[in-house]
């Protein structure tokens, strides 16, 4: 009893008083249902505002499809690309000790900092018709502007650092030893790699690849300045909402929009199962450190 | 590594360095020509105004949300803690349409505003709305670890010598949690300044009034005016790099400041 009289005088002496507490909240509750919760409500309504029929019509619109193929096979390539860069990258600065460390990690980051905009020019520079490359590509029948390359290029570009950065703080916290033990009692670079390294970031991987893959499939700014726009060509799904957008066919838009959202839920579900799976891990000890939190992505 | 460092100098820096080539071949007339233009001023001048705007929202209402998610009963809070990556994890152009049809004359938030004389859509609030809802994640993901982090024995030992909880508050727990949301402004504004897709529907894009730095380029490049396009991408690039090197220092303030308690 006196226990529970103590805590109780402790809690009073370290929170607010409860005006306080809920004016806080409340504040807090209006702030994200504007700026989350309506956003995300008026995507779905906005979609099926017309009926299910219209909805499921502008979904299966040939044009709608080969976005999708064309969005799904972009991802295939940068998410992959990604994942095997970071596997590399994160190795290399992790378990090795190099001059020019700290440098090759801004590096990585760069892709972050630089507007997606200024990435896509980048590639026209290099590649456009006037371009310091695009003359050869053109001689030898290459499109890379205005055609699929050019959209896979700027998407593995903004989409690099996403598993690197993950993995660096990671794969540091948890140093050499392991791989040194596996070395010393036998086994050899591929399988100490495989058996030991995969293993003990597969969490921080798996996170990383999610992540990478939301953006992969959602970016615009970098894509949209190389794609030229040509449907059913170099149109990816959210190119496709843009149009749509723009020739005020809203509910087929938001229907276009409404899948990308539910890809985005999907993505949010994953992460926070995992955070909180990683959690839990973290606190029975095992080995696995909690995935760092993400600084920017989207 | 080699492998690696070759691909990192393929896919990144060959065509970060086009725009230090073409701006190389610029003589500095030309270049200066381009950004001193009154459009390309006022776009410069507009784009870093509606991010500071947006990232401060941030910083204040961020702060207040982290606080808000580690110390209090939320009802639904896994689900709110989960919401707040949305901006993170949605396309730009959803956040954009979605936004835009939201803050319009007849959407269910403008609707309410436009009697009071608000309007948001095609407006400069509207980007700035825009910015806002882009940045959210950033402060509260930046302050929501740091507040966790602080022990409540300090908090009750202050309390006990016979601190108010203003004083608690600005002695003990602004101290550490001010640093991480400065980095987390920092963050916000600086991904406001590049961003592009959440904007281009909500501003109505007009010159000289909405139009930001990056549909700047986006119109020079669609006229084939790569050396304009370019002259304004530096202007970015060197205030991304400015904000890249201030987050840094901030994070290394902000690791020391914890690192001391």
């Amino acid at each position: 009893m006196g226990d529970d009289r103590l805590s109780k005088a402790r809690t009073r002496m370290t929170t607010e008083p409860a005006a306080v507490r809920y004016a806080l909240v409340s504040l807090v509750v209006l702030f994200l249902g504007i700026f989350l919760v309506a956003p995300l409500v008026t995507v779905f309504a906005s979609a099926l505002e017309k009926g299910i029929g219209v909805y499921l019509s502008a979904i299966r619109e040939p044009e709608t499809l080969d976005a999708i193929r064309l969005t799904l096979f972009t991802a295939a390539i940068a998410v992959p690309a990604s994942l095997v860069f970071g596997l590399a990258a994160a190795w290399a600065i992790a378990k090795f000790e190099f001059p020019g460390k700290y440098l090759l990690i801004t590096l990585i980051d760069l892709p972050f900092a630089v507007s997606p905009v200024i990435a896509g020019m980048t590639l026209v520079l290099l590649f456009g018709a006037r371009g310091a490359l695009g003359p050869w590509f053109d001689a030898h029948g290459i499109k890379v502007i205005f055609a699929v390359p050019g959209i896979v290029l700027a998407t593995t570009f903004v989409t690099l650092p996403f598993v690197a950065r993950e993995l660096i703080p990671l794969m540091q916290a948890q140093g050499t030893d392991e791989e040194e033990a596996a070395l010393v009692l036998g086994a050899g670079g591929i399988k100490t790699f495989l058996m030991v390294t995969v293993p003990n970031i597969k969490w921080g991987l798996l996170y990383g690849v999610i992540l990478c893959n939301a953006r992969a499939i959602g970016e615009f700014g970098a894509v949209s300045v190389v794609s030229g726009h040509i449907r059913g060509e170099t149109n990816t799904l959210p190119l496709h909402v843009e149009i749509l957008y723009n020739e005020y066919n809203f509910a087929a838009s938001f229907a276009v929009a409404s899948l990308l959202t539910l890809i985005a839920l999907l993505t949010l579900v994953v992460k926070g199962v995992m955070e909180r799976g990683s959690l839990r891990r973290a606190k029975e000890g095992a080995n696995d450190a909690p995935p760092e939190r993400d600084g920017d992505s989207g | 590594m080699g492998v690696m460092l070759l691909y990192l100098c393929l896919i990144v820096l060959l065509p970060l360095s086009m725009v230090v080539f073409k701006a190389g071949g610029m003589t500095w007339e030309r270049f200066w020509s381009v950004v001193a233009e009154p459009r390309a001023k006022a776009s410069f001048f507009f784009s870093f105004w509606a991010s500071l705007l947006g990232a401060g929202i941030n910083g204040v209402f961020g702060f207040l949300v982290a606080w808000v998610l580690v110390r209090y009963p939320v009802p639904f809070k896994k689900i709110v803690d989960t919401l707040v990556d949305l901006p993170f994890a949605l396309p730009t152009a959803v956040s954009g349409i979605a936004l835009t049809t939201l803050f319009s004359a007849n959407g269910w938030i403008g609707r309410y505003l436009d009697p009071l004389g608000i309007k948001v859509a095609y407006t400069q609030l509207g980007v700035v709305v825009a910015l806002t809802f882009i940045g959210l994640p950033f402060v509260v993901r930046t302050v929501q670890p740091v507040l966790q982090e602080i022990d409540p024995e300090i908090e009750e030992a202050a309390a006990s010598l016979g601190a108010n909880r203003m004083q608690i508050f600005r002695k003990i727990i602004l101290p550490v949690a001010f640093p991480a949301a400065l980095t987390g402004f920092a963050l916000a504004f600086a991904r406001g300044l590049g961003e592009y897709g959440s904007v281009v529907f909500i501003s109505g894009n007009m010159p000289m009034r909405t139009e930001i730095a990056p549909l700047l380029i986006m119109t020079k490049l669609e006229q084939f005016d790569y050396e304009g396009a370019t002259a304004i991408a530096v202007v970015m690039l060197m205030g991304s790099f400015i904000m890249l090197f201030a987050i840094n220092m901030l994070q290394w303030w902000s690791h020391r400041r914890s690192a001391a308690r």
